[in-house]
């Protein structure tokens, strides 16, 4: 065999080439249905990031269709008030791209954390909270009093629209003793117009 | 066991022992008024059993444990309950937490005590019982509840109990005094733990720098088995896992307790705590705190009522307020400062450091890191706070926790050595703090997300479920008609299948009508009247926000009235495409 | 009242960043001594030329970055890059050389990426390869060592220094080549016939005249500075020592084709400077000290290679700067063990 590979190097040389892509091919194709994945991993890996809030202040009726259009439609990562630029910042790191700034159409983030409060002097008890609330955070029924379960609530505020007599407050969650923590100090090399006072340095 | 190994890093820092260790344990007055913390310890607040108004005397329970891991508080004066009420407690943060406030009365009448002279002949369960019923937490400055720490899990033998009497920060003297004066009750303490433990060897750690100390504790111990063993002086010997590592050369497992390893570890303070609990029937209410700093005129070590105002402490000891750089609850190294004097002593309390302007100036500005690896050679968890402190500034949580963040004791040596002063501690706490919050809120999205698929399945179920009576119904109308046809060519029987099957012919005219325009039309005016009614309300309250100028309120409605005029517009859209049709 | 409220630890140790710069500045002098007693006070006008450009730099864009020029110029870091640049530069090198050195040093290698402390290179040997390749002949024109020519104009008296240094002229009559050009140049002798013929090596003791002793000064610095704990013995140690491995190996017994004897490669060229100045910059190099072990180590191996096989005589400058090329990913791999894990691991593996 050795004598005919030097008689026709040529031939020799298609018959090499076509034998390691036809091995490198059926590796490739056993590999790619042995190894297959479901669906897509990303948009899982999207959700997993997103707030989970469910308010649809992005446009899209829930965080899960949010995570959707960005992996398929290639939709803006910036639409997410309640995640704020710490969402926008881990999505730019997973897909790899630029963080822009929260788009200010979709709303602002805001520090404190809120939770929906219903006056109960003022409900009457009609169900349009409970069919609106995203979690199924608020218990009631038809003719009976509700009342938002305050753990579960995650402030998304689509209960308050919906209202008929205006009697759902969004008041903000206290933090603590449990939840305070120091603040992360000032940083060293600040530039001389913001230097705080002396007195506060050392804080 | 001679034998000690060492620790990685450590520094030394200036002692300051001399001004406080001196002197014997003073005495002083009690205070006017106590104010004592529901939660002195490590884990859940206690519940109060007594209300405002009641008067109780000195060492009676006040309030009960509440769940496994906390511990009761007694009173430590008599008096009346004047409040149970948010008071200023001594924390970093300055927050308040609810306390109950005793008015003394001036006369320290006791409650009826139970002392037990022949203790050790009671069972353990019975003196653990006595140990948690009296409130002894970890008096050395963590305040673990003690009766829980002596009652490890089944499944753990405990083969070394180590009593710390090591106080490695610098300034604090309050161990070293307590056991030149108490080496008998500390021996019998430590006794008396063992015996819940399942008697393991003891050994009680000590610095090198109290030789007074070592002296007593050895010759308290000289019929017993307890080894005291003296070691060099370095900051932080004195830490639980540090120490446990000098004594024994172990690890204690990241993210793991001591009695993983079969050790449990208790301070001096708190076997002596622990042995006048049972053998004299005193609850908690009373500690020794070393009193330090050169803002006072009287620096030395005292008995201290619990629930003391500090403020009644520091002016026994000839405060000057004016000349007084911070308020420390502890040392120099891991001490919390406090900004108000109405905080109380409380059962972690160990030492309140008041120094003065020059004895503690104010740090120099912070410069930039310069990466001289100083600080990795003093931690003694072997970390490399330099990038800690790197990723600290960055916020990058992943990478702060591959360095394992979380083991950082915040013992503060790596401060104390940066030669650019970087408050690096503060970087670190800040950012355990943030990578908590971080988990916490990780747990709730994913309980929201779960809710949210519960929610849509529900619905969806709901809608098929409509769907599918609506369907039946359909057939059935479909059906009815059919057989309305039918009789149609039978007209004599024709008011009898009308009256068989009202139902069914009614719900056949239903099904037979069509969409009147006219009803489509009504609809959409409908609709659009209470959108535009919604328009207005919503302006009205943009308005009012505006008055008030509360943008918050104002930012959230604009997005609710932009999503209102565009369903406005499709509405008009749509009627304007039904007059044209 | 109300009290401060802070932070602990509220003690803090009497070190700065200053005081370690200047034990640095201080360590230099041994050398420096000695560069001074062989060739003349080239090396003097160098420092003093790059001390007063740096600090000038240094002002001046601070004052830009908008920072307080006088608390940062305090900390001693720019004197400090500009006495290594300086004693790195060959002396009586011309004002303009120091100045554009300085200026890669300073503004470039250090500011532009964000000041001290954020410096990935180390920026005194980026001014010193951005010269090297600019302008190879003022680089490469070293002074000859005082007593190898005569005894009479054994180096250039100084208004004659001044005047080179600040006028165009060449240095002729004073230059020679270094130790490692002679030994690099030397086309097949064997090491002993080398030593015989070359003045350089037969006025020496160990290792070429003059340069001996420069690095002997530099290694009293440097132990200067180890016993004053301002570095860890680690990434100076574990280059010395390799330096002198790689050596030993290719030592061929002093043949023609040995590539010279470990004590050569250690007394001659920046061995010392670069082993204890340079090296032991703490901004660029490794974190952890397992990593400075590596880090030395290789650098030591790459100043060998580049020496026998490369085309520079010297190569301290490139194979630190390609050590801190590397230095993060080495901090990646030599996380040490933390207090209650089993073992280091490495941080690239993000935890899940």
């Amino acid at each position: 065999m050795l004598a005919f590979f030097e008689q026709y190097p040529i031939i020799s040389a298609l018959i090499a080439l076509t034998s390691l892509s036809l091995v490198f091919g059926a590796v490739l194709g056993f590999a790619s249905v042995k190894f297959k994945v479901e669906g897509n991993p990303l948009v899982d890996q999207v959700d997993e990031i997103l707030p989970q809030t469910q308010c649809g202040q992005c446009g899209y009726p829930g965080c899960r269709p949010y995570a959707q259009a960005i992996v398929n439609d290639g939709d803006q990562i910036n639409k997410c008030p309640p995640g704020g630029q710490t969402t926008i910042n881990a999505l730019a790191d997973l897909l790899d791209v630029e963080a822009p700034s929260l788009d200010e159409e979709h709303g602002e983030e805001s520090d404190v954390k809120t939770v929906a409060f219903i006056r109960e002097e003022d409900c009457i008890g009609c169900t349009k909270c409970i069919q609106a609330c995203p979690v199924d955070a608020i218990l009631g029924a038809a003719k009976h009093m509700h009342t938002v379960i305050a753990s579960e609530c995650t402030g998304c505020d689509l209960c308050v629209e919906p209202c008929p007599v205006d009697c759902i407050d969004m008041l903000p969650v206290e933090k603590g003793l449990k939840d305070w923590s120091w603040e992360l100090p000032q940083p060293a090399n600040i530039i001389a117009t913001d230097k705080k006072p002396h007195s506060e340095n050392a804080a | 066991m001679r034998k000690i190994w060492d620790i990685h890093g450590g520094v030394h820092p200036p002692e300051n022992k001399i001004q406080s260790n001196q002197k014997p344990i003073g005495v002083m007055p009690l205070p006017d008024w106590v104010s004592l913390p529901l939660n002195q310890h490590v884990g859940a607040p206690a519940r109060p059993l007594v209300k405002v108004g009641d008067h109780v005397k000195t060492a009676q329970l006040i309030a009960d444990a509440e769940g496994f891991v906390s511990a009761p508080v007694h009173a430590s004066l008599s008096g009346k309950v004047v409040a149970i009420e948010n008071r200023p407690i001594p924390h970093a943060s300055g927050m308040q937490a609810p306390c109950i406030v005793i008015e003394s009365d001036g006369e320290d009448t006791w409650t009826e005590l139970q002392p037990c002279e022949n203790y050790m002949d009671l069972q353990a369960e019975i003196l653990l019982e006595k140990v948690r019923s009296a409130g002894i937490a970890g008096l050395g400055g963590a305040g673990f509840p003690t009766a829980v720490k002596l009652q490890p899990d089944a499944n753990k033998k405990i083969d070394t109990l180590i009593l710390n009497g090591t106080e490695c920060e610098p300034y604090i003297t309050a161990d070293d005094v307590l056991m030149r004066e108490q080496a008998n009750d500390i021996i019998a303490g430590a006794q008396l733990m063992a015996k819940l433990l399942d008697n393991p060897r003891i050994l009680i750690g000590v610095e090198d720098n109290k030789p007074e100390a070592i002296k007593a504790l050895t010759d308290a111990a000289q019929n017993t088995a307890i080894e005291i063993i003296s070691f060099p002086t370095k900051y932080p010997s004195g830490g639980e896992k540090q120490l446990i590592q000098i004594l024994t050369g172990k690890e204690v497992k990241s993210g793991t307790l001591p009695s993983e390893i079969g050790i449990v570890l208790q301070n001096v303070g708190t076997a002596v705590a622990a042995f006048q609990a049972i053998k004299d029937g005193i609850p908690l209410i009373e500690r020794v705190t070393t009193v330090v700093g050169r803002s006072l005129q009287i620096q030395r070590n005292v008995h201290v009522r619990l629930g003391t105002p500090i403020q009644h402490l520091l002016s026994q000891h000839g405060f000057d307020e004016n000349n007084c750089a911070r308020i420390i609850i502890g040392g120099p190294m891991m001490g919390y400062t406090v900004d108000s004097i109405s905080v109380p002593v409380i059962k972690t309390t160990n030492c309140v450091l008041v120094p003065s302007e020059d004895e503690m100036p104010t740090p120099p500005p912070t410069q930039p890191c310069i990466r001289c690896g100083h600080c990795a050679d003093a931690c003694p968890a072997n970390l490399l706070p330099q990038q800690l402190y790197w990723y600290s500034q960055a916020q990058d949580f992943e990478k702060l926790q591959a360095h394992h963040l979380m083991d950082c004791i915040e013992c503060g040596a790596c401060s104390y050595v940066c030669p650019s002063a970087i408050p690096l501690v503060q970087y670190y706490r800040a950012s355990k703090g943030a990578i908590r919050q971080q988990q916490i809120d990780k747990q709730k999205s994913d309980r929201a997300r779960l809710r949210f698929e519960a929610h849509k399945e529900r619905v969806e179920k709901a809608e098929a479920e409509k769907e599918a009576k609506r369907a039946a119904r359909k057939k059935a109308a479909e059906e009815a008609r059919k057989k309305i046809d039918l009789t149609k060519s039978q007209p004599a029987e024709k008011s009898d299948t009308a009256k068989l099957d009202p139902v069914a012919a009614a719900m056949a005219k239903a099904a037979n009508t069509k969409a009147d325009p006219a009803d489509e039309k009504a609809k959409i005016e409908r609709n659009l009247e209470s959108a535009r009614n919604r328009l207005a309300r919503f302006n009205h309250q943009l308005n009012d926000a505006r008055n008030e100028n509360d943008e918050a309120r104002a930012g959230k409605l604009e997005p609710k009235i932009k999503q209102t005029e565009l369903k406005i517009s499709e509405l008009e859209n749509k009627l304007a495409q039904m007059a044209k049709t | 009242m109300s009290f401060l409220r802070a932070s602990s630890p509220h003690a803090h140790s009497a070190l700065t960043t200053a005081r370690v710069m200047q034990w640095v500045l201080l360590a230099t002098l041994p050398g420096l001594a000695a560069l001074t007693v062989f060739f003349g006070i080239g090396s003097l006008i160098n420092i003093a030329l790059a001390c007063i450009f740096a600090l000038l730099f240094e002002a001046a864009v601070l004052k830009l970055r908008k920072r307080n020029a006088l608390i940062y110029l305090r900390d001693c870091s720019a004197l400090v890059t500009a006495v290594l640049l300086g004693l790195a530069l060959p002396p009586y090198c011309p004002w303009w050389v120091v100045m554009l050195g300085v200026f890669f040093a300073i503004v470039v290698a250090k500011h532009l990426f964000g000041g001290l402390g954020y410096n990935p290179f180390n920026p005194a040997m980026v001014g010193y390869v951005a010269l090297l390749i600019s302008f190879p002949v003022e680089m490469t024109q070293w002074a000859a060592p005082s007593t190898l020519s005569n005894a009479s104009a054994s180096f250039p008296p100084i208004v004659e220094s001044l005047t080179h240094v600040f006028s165009h002229d060449t240095l002729d009559g004073y230059t020679a080549a270094t130790p490692l050009e002679v030994l690099k140049l030397r086309e097949g002798l064997t090491l002993d016939t080398l030593y015989t013929n070359e003045a350089i090596f037969n006025q020496a003791r160990w290792a070429g005249v003059g340069w001996e002793w420069v690095n002997i000064g530099f290694l009293i610095g440097g132990i200067f500075l180890l016993y004053k704990r301002v570095f860890t013995w680690h990434a100076p140690v574990a280059m010395l020592a390799t330096l002198t491995l790689c050596s030993f190996l290719f030592y061929d017994a002093g043949g023609s084709q040995s590539a010279g004897s470990p004590l050569f490669h250690l007394l001659s060229g920046g061995t010392m400077l670069g082993a204890f100045f340079i090296l032991t910059d703490p901004v660029s190099s490794a974190v952890s000290n397992k990593g400075r072990l590596i880090f030395g180590g290789l650098a030591g191996v790459i100043i060998f290679v580049i020496r026998v096989w490369g085309i520079y005589p010297d190569a301290i400058a490139f194979a630190v700067l390609l050590m801190n090329f590397a230095a993060p990913f080495i901090d990646y791999y030599t996380v040490p063990r933390t207090y209650g894990h089993n073992r280091a691991h490495r941080v690239t593996k993000i935890k899940e």
